[in-house]
């Protein structure tokens, strides 16, 4: 206990000055939006850990796993500062394991259920590259302990957008079976996507303080890469508007949030106060 | 380990042999290691893969009892490495798959064997988890009996599966250690928490001792199997060993094991211990254990419903070939 106290006491005293943090004004939107990115990740390795050991071939067994504990480690990070920034005496558990689904502030596409192999890819894909552009803009970030986390996860998530950009790619240009399956799991994603370039008033306070990017500022090369992976794909883009499918990062979610939190929370809510 | 009752083929003496089983044999004594391309005897190469498979298909099938708690762990930190471990268990199948794959079988024709029903997995995973200490127990005991077998089996006279365990066996003994911390976290919790660590002790420990397989001092495929170095220890000195040291641990935790018969034994040096029963144990083999169904099924549903995905990728690699190929015959 001693020794691990040591070092996270050693990674406090290392750790860059950031005066957002102290900035009261901004606390709720920045503790939000930190909610925002660590709901994120949580609820997509969330969603991504179910497929453990049931996976189509041993290598996607160990690929899904090891993206989710990517997703997992993201969400120590943002929800670790987003508990520093509430400044509540609550720590990055606390958030993950004791708030309702109305405090969760995830984007509805990471919440949807995995379906098959297509819808799973697909879902993962068209978030891994809305990821990438945003953490690529936070790791310019003004605050330096977003930026700090951003340039540690980036490395990750430009090795997950790889590996999905190439899968799309694979099975969209595969066998009939497979070019449908990825089809119908566009088809049926593509409506949820806009809600990530969406901004509302904490997306808008966190530009304006230089912390995040302005989100519309980020459409471009996310469509730019999401069309040319289509195009190798043989993939159709829908013509459907992108973003019907809103409220998740205000906290009006699908029906399968409850679900995923009653399973993610039930230790902690069964057993109230003890430490595993 | 992970391999119980693997049948060997026949037993020959020095002088049964022929000049080339012979010459075969004094390379194993002398500690040689085989490598693929060279002579085998066919019975080795056989038991060999059985040996090997069967560990595989307990390492893939081994995700589903601990990979049943992922979504339900405590902590960020607990989900974590509950998940590096099962993804370790993964990548300890793809290894031992590749060192199979070395004696001529293909991955798919394993795959194939297990799905049948023709080839087993150690019985241990036919058993189900319950509570969050199970985590803490299959850790401790299921990886503690693993790697039992796994560090003599460094020394294999087979290069290939000698250094996928070498590999393996410095990811086992982590795995045990995170179990062993989950059960003191439990041992020294609540008063719930705690019966939770005793419960999974009590469900465990039999199964656990099941692991080294029934008594083979007897036993002609044993003998075989020592000769050629696949098997470096009888199932009862490790299950012995096991016992030795499991049960300071256990001590330790504040726990009991769940054995009244359990003394130490001065004029043997070692704990007098009660034997599982072996009844229930080919139940379990047979297929009657408590999970066997269930543990088969998620397999074959993973691998058929995955079809679409396998041949879409195959699929794809043939048609690239095949551009590539079209590509290079118009320059």
């Amino acid at each position: 206990m001693t020794a691990l106290a040591d070092i996270s006491a050693q990674e406090t005293a290392a750790r860059p000055d950031d005066p957002h943090l102290a900035d009261a004004e901004l606390k709720p939107a920045f503790f939000d939006w930190l909610c925002r990115m660590g709901d994120n990740t949580l609820i997509l390795g969330h969603r991504l850990s179910e497929w453990c050991g049931h996976g189509p071939v041993l290598e996607e067994d160990i690929a899904l796993a090891n993206t989710a504990l990517d997703l997992i480690g993201h969400t120590q990070m943002w929800l670790g500062l987003a508990a520093e920034v509430e400044d509540k005496g609550r720590s990055a558990d606390d958030l993950a394991f004791l708030r309702d689904a109305m405090k969760f502030r995830n984007a509805k596409l990471v919440e949807l259920p995995n379906g098959d192999m297509a819808l799973t890819l697909m879902r993962e894909f068209l978030f891994d590259a809305w990821h990438f552009e945003m953490l690529t803009a936070l790791a310019k970030s003004g605050s330096p302990r977003v930026a700090e986390i951003a340039a540690k996860a980036l490395k990750e998530v430009s090795y997950h957008l790889e590996r999905t950009s190439d899968l799309i790619v694979r099975l969209g240009d595969g066998t009939e079976e497979s070019h449908h399956r990825m089809q119908d799991a566009l088809d049926r994603l593509w409506p949820y996507t806009g809600e990530l370039f969406t901004a509302d008033a904490v997306d808008e306070a966190m530009a304006k303080v230089g912390i995040a990017p302005v989100l519309a500022d980020l459409q471009a090369a996310w469509e730019r890469n999401v069309n040319e992976v289509l195009d190798e794909a043989t993939l159709r883009k829908p013509e459907t508007r992108f973003d019907v499918h809103q409220g998740g990062k205000q906290g009006r979610h699908t029906e399968h949030l409850g679900y995923i939190l009653a399973e993610m929370q039930f230790l902690q809510r069964a057993y109230p106060g003890a430490s595993w | 380990m992970y391999a119980q009752m693997v049948k060997s083929e026949g037993m020959k003496s020095l002088e049964d042999m022929s000049p080339e089983e012979r010459a075969f044999q004094e390379r194993i004594d002398r500690g040689e290691k085989i490598e693929p391309k060279e002579w085998m005897p066919e019975g080795y190469r056989k038991t060999l893969i059985r040996q090997i498979g069967q560990h595989a298909h307990s390492e893939i099938v081994g995700q589903l009892p601990e990979g049943n708690w992922i979504t339900r762990a405590p902590t960020l930190e607990r989900k974590a490495i509950l998940l590096a471990k099962v993804q370790d268990e993964a990548g300890h199948g793809l290894y031992l798959y590749s060192a199979a794959e070395t004696l001529g079988v293909s991955r798919d024709e394993l795959m194939e064997k297990l799905h049948s029903g023709a080839m087993k997995y150690s019985s241990i995973f036919n058993y189900p988890t319950l509570t969050w200490a199970d985590m803490g127990a299959v850790g401790w005991l299921v990886d503690g009996a693993a790697i039992m077998n796994q560090v003599p089996l460094q020394r294999t006279s087979y290069g290939p599966y000698s250094r996928a365990m070498i590999r393996i066996c410095k990811e086992e003994s982590f795995h045990q250690r995170q179990g062993y911390a989950i059960m003191m976290k439990m041992a020294q919790g609540t008063p719930e928490q705690k019966e939770m660590a005793q419960d999974a002790l009590n469900r465990f420990w039999y199964p656990a001792l099941m692991m080294f397989g029934p008594s083979d001092k007897d036993s002609v495929h044993s003998a075989q199997s020592m000769a050629w170095k696949i098997k470096m220890n009888t199932n009862d000195e490790l299950r012995q060993k096991f016992v030795d040291e499991t049960v300071p641990q256990a001590e330790y935790l504040g726990l009991t094991v769940p054995d009244e018969t359990l003394k130490w034994n001065d004029e043997r040096g070692h704990y007098d211990f009660a034997q599982p029963d072996w009844e229930e144990f080919f139940e379990v083999l047979k297929g009657n254990g408590p999970c066997n169904r269930e543990r088969l099924e998620a397999r074959r549903n993973a691998w058929e419903q995955g079809a679409w995905f396998r041949d879409g990728l195959t699929a794809y690699a043939e048609k690239s070939a095949a551009r590539r190929a079209a590509a290079l015959a118009a320059e």
